[in-house]
């Protein structure tokens, strides 16, 4: 079964008045992604990959084409209907500081998902319980949750973003070159981690990077893209 | 605040310390105030033991007038600033986060309320209604959010796509939710800034205002106390105790929220310089 299946998906950026003229940010990409599967997407920078990462969960809005995610069709839910879905699918961001709002402690950023509902009532306790959980889960101290994100490093802001993720407890991540920022030695730790909780959870992933050997790493299986389409899967 | 603190500059601290002085003289009137500021005596005296500042041509004591004075004129200046910075900073959030149709409308609106001269359209309203401080309040607060709902609008702009918000959105939290728990906070800064300015403007408004004689005659502002002293003579006569006091109690203060203010948007430059936020 399938939990992603895009058709014929198109994204166009349109410039100019009169003379019209289109960017052809996506243009007519096809694929699927099993359930618990990682899927890699490889490319050059500027080739459309973020700009698919960011359709499939629809922060943008396609300009055509099908999305489909466990059997619906997400390109034609309401604003309503989106909104409910959301929690399923999450993303992470290249850059894990500005992913984070840099007003909010760690604690709150954690307890965010907590707080607006989606796992279910909960006490202060269990709130505090679980995020206590998580932390150790991503290979934090209970210190850092007081601190801000401008106060961490890069790594420990991208474990972070993970806790965050893991609170939401998603099916579908869109890992967009969730390392590409970090120091060499970080990275292997931040991908060994997402491997793990990856196997833990069951979670279902495409991972964008335009690094070949990370790709080969994470993945399961393989696209390529070059220019707004998806060329070779394998 | 603590980034603040540690970049106190020889400016921004003498602002500091000109607007604690004045806030001392609003909160602590009755005791400093050496007599009722409304009670007769002996008219135009000058300075001496009794009288620090001399009397006005009805005998009230000058200095109790100007202690006094500083609670009216500190709150028409806090108030209105309020105001105009609430209103401001709502149109700038939602036209910015909005974007679209809802902008352009409230930008054309901003631009609009933009060209009315304020002034000309106070000096109208309050010939027309009865004087008092809540006109000028008021007047204030709907002509001066312009410029807070622009700088507000061009920092949610650059927010919204930053990729916390769409972490946000990505939670499916709503845009009420966005916008008030994490752009408003990330706007504080600019907005504190423009507040503080707006306050000093305010003031400034108010006595000029009252010093045309549109202002509220139940109410001693440091605005009303230069009026007076111009229409019954004490400009002409040469009592020098009884305007300039006033005169430099307005300037002191808006100096001070004009050293505070530039400093706090000093500040705002520096920190998305180094952190494009």
């Amino acid at each position: 079964m399938h939990l992603i299946e895009v058709l014929d998906l198109k994204k166009y950026y349109s410039t100019g008045f009169i003379n019209r003229q289109y960017t052809k940010a996506i243009d007519g990409a096809s694929f699927c992604i099993e359930r618990g599967e990682t899927l890699g997407l490889l490319g050059e920078s500027g080739c459309g990959k973020t700009t698919l990462g960011r359709l499939l969960l629809r922060l943008i809005e396609p300009t055509s084409g099908k999305i489909s995610f466990d059997g619906t069709d997400i390109t034609r839910l309401s604003r309503k209907g989106m909104r409910s879905l959301r929690p399923r699918m999450q993303m992470i961001f290249q850059d894990p500081e500005s992913s984070l709002d840099p007003r909010m402690r760690i604690r709150e950023s954690i307890a965010e998902p907590f707080k607006l509902g989606l796992r279910g009532k909960m006490s202060r306790s269990e709130m505090d319980e679980n995020i206590m959980g998580l932390i150790e889960t991503v290979g934090l101290n209970p210190e850092h949750l007081n601190r801000y994100p401008y106060q961490l490093s890069g790594g420990q802001n991208q474990r972070v973003a993970l806790a965050r993720i893991l609170a939401i407890n998603p099916e579908f991540i869109v890992a967009d070159e969730p390392t590409a920022s970090l120091d060499v030695s970080v990275q292997a730790q931040i991908l060994h981690l997402m491997m793990d909780l990856k196997r833990e959870f069951g979670l279902t992933m495409l991972f964008i990077s335009h690094d070949m050997e990370v790709v080969r790493h994470m993945s399961d299986r393989i696209a390529f893209m070059e220019k707004g389409r998806v060329v070779l899967e394998g | 605040m603590n980034e603040f603190a540690r970049n106190l500059s020889w400016p921004v601290l003498f602002g500091l310390l000109l607007l604690s002085l004045f806030m001392i003289l609003a909160a602590l009137a009755p005791l400093i105030a050496p007599y009722d500021p409304w009670e007769p005596g002996r008219p135009f005296l000058p300075p001496s033991g009794t009288h620090p500042f001399g009397t006005n041509d009805i005998g009230q004591d000058i200095f109790s007038e100007l202690v006094f004075g500083a609670r009216i004129s500190l709150f028409v200046g806090f108030f209105a600033s309020f105001v105009s910075v609430a209103i401001g900073t709502l149109i700038g959030l939602f036209s910015g986060y909005l974007r679209g149709a809802a902008d352009e409308v409230l930008m054309g609106a901003t631009d609009i309320v933009l060209i009315i001269p304020a002034l000309p359209l106070m000096i109208i309203l309050a010939a027309h209604t009865s004087p008092s401080i809540w006109n000028i309040v008021i007047v204030i607060g709907a002509l001066w959010w312009t410029s807070t709902a622009r700088v507000v609008r061009s920092r949610v702009l650059q927010l919204r796509e930053m990729p916390f918000v769409e972490a946000a959105r990505g939670l499916g939290a709503g845009d009420c939710y966005i916008v008030f728990k994490h752009i408003l906070p990330n706007t504080l800064q600019v907005i504190m800034a423009k507040f503080i300015l707006a306050v000093a403007g305010a003031m400034l408004t108010e006595a000029s205002l009252s010093f045309l004689g549109l202002g509220d005659s139940m109410q001693k502002s440091w605005g009303m106390m230069l009026s007076y002293a111009f229409s019954r003579g004490g400009f002409i006569n040469g009592y020098w105790w009884w305007y300039l006091p006033p005169g430099i109690c307005i300037s002191l203060a808006v100096l001070g929220f004009v050293l505070i203010g530039f400093g706090l948007e000093e500040l705002n430059q520096d920190e998305t310089a180094v952190n494009p936020l």
